[in-house]
């Protein structure tokens, strides 16, 4: 379950939108979704969810891994869609003692649940056709005309470098734990939800304890190959755009327009 | 060459819970050199590599880094440069997200230009085996292959001297083997000086020169063979000895014609045949 998490994880491909700079990808991320908030009838979700398929299709990664970064929120997702059902006024078709569907409840909770939909797949389209470090280097290079103002942009950016490299590996070492504590007879699974949340804590403590031995052996090996900060420092991936990437916005502020007209 | 000069070094000196990590520990290393640091846990062997580059400063005593003492701030990281440094565990020294923008890390660091780096980066991966690993991640890799990495990312910086801190510790066997054939290569054919700890006997063999510390000392150095043909001593130490150099320190002392100072199998199958 655990390793269900697509967010970081990188698909490797050599599709249209994988080689788009990711400075514009997470501009047309954006772009994006101010469209997805601006939709709110039939056709412009429609059109947005057009444009979500032709970006899944176009980024050439299989459908599943989209839906596995869709489960883990499956149930925040549902519960939304329910809470619009039942607490949306307007025309009544079903009603059982104090619960009443209604029809503008219906067609409100599968819009919100859509919406979220696409927000975490569209996102994932962006982390899972960027490297990591690309992802994070665009980010920096968006980040650094804020660095006059004090925005710590290349501490940033190396820590979220650092934060994704080590996500798998922390998740490896939870399973491991896991399996240690439930070898001993640890019990994750029963139990009420007070009771399920203590038996983390068994977990947590090795984890945070290991964590931090990590962070501490790796700082040394940082500095052992010269880490300084991000003076002086050259990347081996220079970010440049290209045609492609002015396609590929103007692409996506066609998408705006268009919803903001249509609605 | 690295020279190291009656060096102390004590954690958290002052207080309490003081201890001694190096007492007066000479000793030279020249260029080319494949050295092996060997000793039980504990014995100051990792604190002896972490002075080799400015990561911990001597206490007393001076470590001095082709002429650059590793006191001066102004040398940091000229001698970083110079001594690059691989770690026990493998999953911690890995900064990145891919095996080739992991290589590129210590490059950046030192501001050299994309394209000699993506050149480099062939050019060690190809030295480490792990060619066809470029655009990997490093979760996915085998501890040894890990540490092949870490390696490359090291020698892609063209370091003098390779420090590696038990860089075998945490593999499995065939892992050690990889990890080990790649440093001895390294070694041989680049003429790279390698400072190995370890303490695992079949490596020390390897080495043209193998020191022995304990307790913070460093008790005896030579060529392993040399070394390891003081049995006796070495087991007072309660180190092990290579299994071969064992049973022909037995067959010696059954046989005094029989050479008591074989360190290999193949030595040992020659012997035998003879």
């Amino acid at each position: 379950m655990l390793k269900d998490i697509t967010i970081g994880q990188y698909f490797s491909g050599e599709s249209f939108i994988h080689k788009m700079d990711p400075r514009a990808k997470i501009f047309a991320t954006v772009i994006f979704m101010t469209a997805l908030f601006t939709a709110r009838d039939t056709l412009t979700y429609g059109v947005v969810f057009g444009f979500s398929v032709f970006i899944i299709l176009l980024s050439q990664i299989p459908v599943i891994f989209y839906l596995k970064g869709l489960k883990p929120l499956l149930i925040i997702i549902i519960l939304t869609s329910v809470m619009h059902f039942f607490l949306t006024p307007g025309e009544e078709i079903w009603s059982w003692s104090i619960l009443v569907l209604t029809r503008e409840g219906l067609w409100q909770g599968f819009f919100m649940g859509l919406r979220l939909a696409l927000l975490v797949i569209v996102t994932s389209v962006l982390t899972l056709s960027t490297t990591p470090i690309a992802l994070t280097d665009g980010i920096e290079k968006i980040l650094n005309p804020f660095k006059r103002i004090g925005v710590p942009a290349h501490e940033l950016a190396m820590m979220m470098t650092i934060a994704l490299r080590f996500i798998p590996t922390l998740i490896e070492e939870t399973e491991k734990i896991m399996n240690a504590q439930k070898a001993r007879g640890a019990d994750f699974e029963s139990g009420s939800l007070i009771k399920r949340a203590k038996a983390l804590i068994p977990i947590l403590v090795p984890l945070f304890i290991s964590a931090f031995r990590r962070a501490d052996d790796l700082a040394v090996a940082m500095e052992a190959r010269c880490y300084r900060g991000g003076e002086n420092r050259t990347r081996l991936r220079a970010l440049a755009y290209t045609s492609r990437d002015a396609v590929g916005l103007a692409f996506t502020v066609a998408l705006l327009v268009a919803i903001v007209y249509l609605r | 060459m690295i020279q190291v000069e009656k060096l102390y070094h004590s954690y958290s000196p002052g207080k309490e819970n003081e201890t001694l990590a190096l007492s007066d520990v000479s000793l030279q290393i020249e260029k080319g050199e494949f050295v092996v640091v060997l000793g039980h846990n504990g014995c100051g062997k990792s604190t002896l590599a972490k002075h080799l580059n400015s990561l911990l400063l001597p206490g007393e005593g001076n470590v001095m880094i082709d002429g650059l003492n590793t006191r001066e701030e102004d040398n940091l990281w000229e001698i970083r440069k110079k001594v690059g440094m691989v770690f026990q565990n493998p999953d911690n020294q890995l900064v990145a997200t891919t095996v080739e923008e992991d290589i590129a890390f210590g490059m950046e660091n030192l501001g050299i230009d994309p394209d000699i780096m993506r050149e480099r980066i062939a050019e060690v991966l190809l030295k480490v085996k792990m060619s066809e690993f470029r655009n990997k991640a490093p979760h996915l890799l085998s501890g040894g292959q890990k540490q092949r990495v870490a390696i490359a990312g090291i020698i892609a910086m063209r370091p003098d001297y390779l420090v590696l801190d038990e860089p075998t510790a945490m593999l499995d066997p065939e892992g050690r083997r990889e990890v080990i054939e790649t440093i001895s290569q390294l070694n041989k054919e680049e003429e790279l000086t390698i400072i190995l700890i370890t303490h695992f006997m079949e490596e020390a063999v390897l080495a043209d020169r193998l020191i022995v510390m304990e307790n913070a000392k460093i008790i005896t150095q030579g060529t392993p063979r040399e070394v390891f043909s003081k049995v006796e001593d070495l087991k007072k130490l309660r180190l092990d000895i290579p299994q071969v150099t064992e049973i022909a320190y037995a067959l010696h002392k059954a046989d005094p014609s029989f050479p008591a100072d074989i360190l290999t199998i193949e030595e040992m199958v020659n012997q035998i045949c003879r």
